[in-house]
C-alpha cells in the first residue's frame, strides 16, 4: 500500500494541476453548462460503488450499500451528461435551422 | 493480458475526460466535448469491468445489484434530465452534485465498516475514509440545501443570519474533527465514524442556508468542485487511480469556475460564503433614499416608442427567468425585427439566476446566438441606441455602481443603459433588487418605468405593436 501511496500522490498533485490548466478563460455563457459538465464527471464515483459491489463477496453491507451508491452516482453521471447536452443543443441548433428556411 | 488492456482503456479514458472539460470551456466544441466524456466514462466503467472478469467474487450475485442500483439511478436519471424545465437548471445542477457526494460517502461508509473485504486497511485507507466521508456529507446536505433554497421550500431561519451562526458552524466542525481524530485513533471505531457522519453533515446545512439565492450558483459551483475532491479521495480508499485523476480534475476544475463566476459578480469567496446576503446590513446606510422622479408609463407608449426606434437593446435579468417571459419577449422581438429594426440583446455576466442561465434560457426560447452581446461588446454600443428595454433586471443597471463611491453596488460591472436614448424598465413595482439599493437609473429623465409582470407586459406589447401594424 505504501509504495503504491507514493504514486496516488503524484497521480492526484498532477489530476490537479491539469484540472486547473483545463479551463482558463470561460465565456460566461458556458459557465451554467461546464458546471453542469464537471459535475456529471464527479459521478466517477460509479467506479468506486462497482468496487465495493465486486468485492463484496456476499457481504451484504457492501452489497447494499455498494448498489445504493451505485444508484446515486449512475443519476448523477446519466442526468448530468443529458441536461448539459440539452442546454448545449440549444446553442448548437441555431445554425442549422436557419439553413432550412 | 487482462492487465496491459485495463491501463490502455483507463489511459484513453482519462485522456478523453480531459478533452471533454477542455472542450466544454469553448460555445463551438461544447456539445461533443459532454459526448466525449460521456464516453469517456462508459471507456471507464468497462475497463473496471474488464479488470475483474474471472474474479470468482464477480459472479451473479454481484450482477444483480450491479443492475439492479443502475436501473433505478439510471431510468430517474433520465427522467429527471428530460423532465427538468430550463429555469430550473440551477436547482438540477445541485440535485444531481448532491447526489454524486452522497455516492462517495456511502462507499467510504462501507469501506469504513467492511474494510478488510475492501482491502481498506492501514492509516492511508482510514485517513482516505476519513476524508472522503466529511467531504461527502458535507456535498450532500449542502448541495440538498441549495436546491430546496433555489426552490423556494426552504427560507433563511432569522437566528442563522446572526453571528449565532457562526458558533454553531464552528462547533460543528470541531465536532467533525473529534469524529475523524476518534476514528482514527481507534482504527475505525464505530463511534467516530458516526460523529464524523452527523457532524458534517449538519455542517454542510449550517455553512449553505445562510447564503442568499443571488449567491447561490457560486455555492453550487463549490460543492460541485467538493464532490470531485469526494470522489478522488474514494479513489484512495477502492485503489482507483482513475477515480483520483478524474476527481482531482474536477475539484480543480470547479476551484476555478467558482473563482470565475465570483469575478462575474464582484463578490470575493470569502464574503459569498461568510457575509451572509449582502443587502441586509447596508441598505439602510448607504444608497437609501427615496424616488423623487419616477416616471411611469403604459404599454401603448412603450409600444409606439418601440416602433419608432431603429435600434433597441433588450437587457433581461432574472425577473425575465422567473416570470417565464423569453418565449413571449422572442415574439415581440421577431416583430420588431420584421419591421427593419435593429434588436440585440444585453447579457450580464450574471443575468438569470446563474451566470450563463440567460444565454440558455434565450437560445431555448430561439434568440439567434449572435443576437447575445455580452456587457464589455454592448456597452460601447449603448449611446448609438434609440432604446432600451429593461426586462427584470435591477442592480445590474443600477448607474451607482460606477458613480457613487460609497454605494455597495461600487465597483460592481454594470451596463450603461442610462446612456440610450429612452429606457424603459419592465418591473412588477418598486421593490428594490437582490441587493436592495435604491436604483439611481429609475429616477432618470430618459427613463419610464412599465409596471406588471414581464410576461403580461410582453404580452401586451406584442397586441399594441400588432394594432401598430409592426412587423407586418
Amino acid at each position: 500500500m505504501e509504495s503504491s501511496f507514493v504514486e496516488f500522490l503524484w497521480v492526484l498533485l498532477l489530476g490537479s494541476l491539469l484540472g486547473l490548466e483545463l479551463i482558463g478563460k470561460v465565456p460566461p455563457t458556458l459557465h451554467t453548462p461546464l458546471m453542469s459538465g464537471a459535475n456529471a464527471i464527479s459521478g466517477i464515483t460509479v467506479l468506486a460503488a462497482l468496487t465495493a459491489i465486486i468485492k463484496a463477496d456476499g457481504n451484504p453491507t457492501l452489497l447494499v450499500l455498494g448498489s445504493v451508491s451505485l444508484g446515486f452516482a449512475l443519476f448523477n453521471v446519466i442526468g448530468g451528461f443529458l441536461v448539459t447536452d440539452r442546454m448545449l443543443a440549444m446553442f448548437s441548433r441555431k445554425p442549422a435551422r436557419k439553413e432550412n428556411r | 493480458m487482462t492487465d496491459y488492456l485495463k491501463y490502455a482503456i483507463d489511459l484513453v479514458a482519462v485522456l478523453l475526460l480531459a478533452l471533454g472539460i477542455k472542450g466544454l470551456s469553448k460555445v463551438r466544441s461544447a456539445r461533443g466535448a459532454n459526448q466525449l466524456a460521456a464516453v469517456a466514462m462508459g471507456l471507464a466503467v468497462i475497463g473496471l469491468l474488464v479488470n475483474y472478469v474471472g474474479v470468482p467474487t464477480f459472479n451473479t450475485q454481484a450482477w444483480s445489484w450491479i443492475v439492479g442500483g443502475s436501473i433505478v439511478g439510471g431510468v430517474l436519471g433520465v427522467i429527471t434530465a428530460q423532465r427538468v424545465p430550463m429555469t430550473s437548471m440551477p436547482e438540477t445542477v445541485a440535485l444531481f452534485n448532491g447526489c454524486g457526494g452522497m455516492s462517495s460517502l456511502l462507499v467510504a461508509l462501507a469501506a469504513a465498516l467492511e474494510p478488510i473485504a475492501l482491502d481498506a486497511t492501514g492509516p492511508v485507507a482510514l485517513v482516505s475514509i476519513v476524508v472522503s466521508v466529511f467531504v461527502g456529507s458535507i456535498t450532500f446536505t449542502g448541495s440538498i440545501v441549495a436546491m430546496a433554497k433555489l426552490q423556494g421550500w426552504l427560507s433563511t431561519p432569522p437566528w442563522m443570519q446572526s453571528r449565532l451562526r457562526h458558533v454553531v458552524n464552528i462547533a460543528l466542525a470541531v465536532a467533525a474533527l473529534v469524529g475523524a481524530i476518534e476514528m482514527v485513533r481507534t482504527t475505525g471505531g464505530a463511534t467516530g465514524l458516526w460523529l464524523l457522519v452527523v457532524a458534517s453533515s449538519l455542517l454542510g446545512i449550517g455553512v449553505t442556508l445562510p447564503i442568499g439565492g443571488a449567491d447561490m450558483p457560486v455555492v453550487i459551483s463549490l460543492l460541485n468542485s467538493y464532490s470531485g475532491v469526494a470522489a478522488a479521495a474514494a479513489g484512495f480508499v477502492v485503489g482507483s487511480q482513475l477515480l483520483v485523476v478524474a476527481g482531482a480534475m474536477v475539484g480543480a476544475a470547479g476551484l476555478i469556475l467558482t473563482q470565475v463566476m465570483c469575478n462575474g459578480m464582484n463578490r470575493s469567496l470569502v464574503s459569498v460564503l461568510f457575509g451572509g446576503a449582502l443587502g441586509a446590513s447596508s441598505s439602510s446606510s448607504a444608497g437609501g433614499g427615496e424616488y423623487t422622479n419616477i416616471t411611469s408609463c403604459s404599454v401603448e407608449e412603450c409600444a409606439l416608442t418601440l416602433e419608432a426606434a431603429e435600434r433597441v437593446i433588450i437587457v433581461p435579468g432574472y425577473g425575465l427567468a422567473v416570470a417565464q417571459a423569453q418565449h413571449t419577449l422572442r415574439e415581440v422581438t421577431r416583430s420588431l425585427e420584421a419591421a427593419g429594426i435593429d434588436v440585440t440583446y444585453a447579457i450580464h455576466p450574471v443575468a438569470g439566476r446563474m451566470p450563463g442561465h440567460m444565454n440558455v434560457l434565450l437560445a431555448e426560447a430561439d434568440v439567434p446566438y449572435e443576437q447575445l452581446k455580452e456587457m464589455d461588446v454592448i456597452n460601447p454600443e449603448f449611446p448609438a441606441t434609440d432604446v432600451v428595454l429593461v426586462l427584470g433586471a435591477n442592480d445590474v443597471v443600477n448607474p451607482q455602481a460606477k458613480t457613487d463611491p460609497n454605494s455597495p453596488l461600487y465597483g460592481m460591472p454594470v451596463l450603461d443603459v442610462q446612456q440610450a436614448r429612452t429606457v424603459f424598465v419592465v418591473k412588477r413595482g418598486m421593490s428594490a433588487g437582490y441587493s436592495g439599493i435604491k436604483n439611481d437609473l429609475f429616477d432618470l429623465a430618459n427613463t419610464s418605468m412599465v409596471f406588471g409582470d414581464a410576461k403580461k407586459v410582453l404580452g401586451d406589447l406584442l397586441v399594441e405593436l400588432k394594432d401598430l401594424g409592426v412587423g407586418k
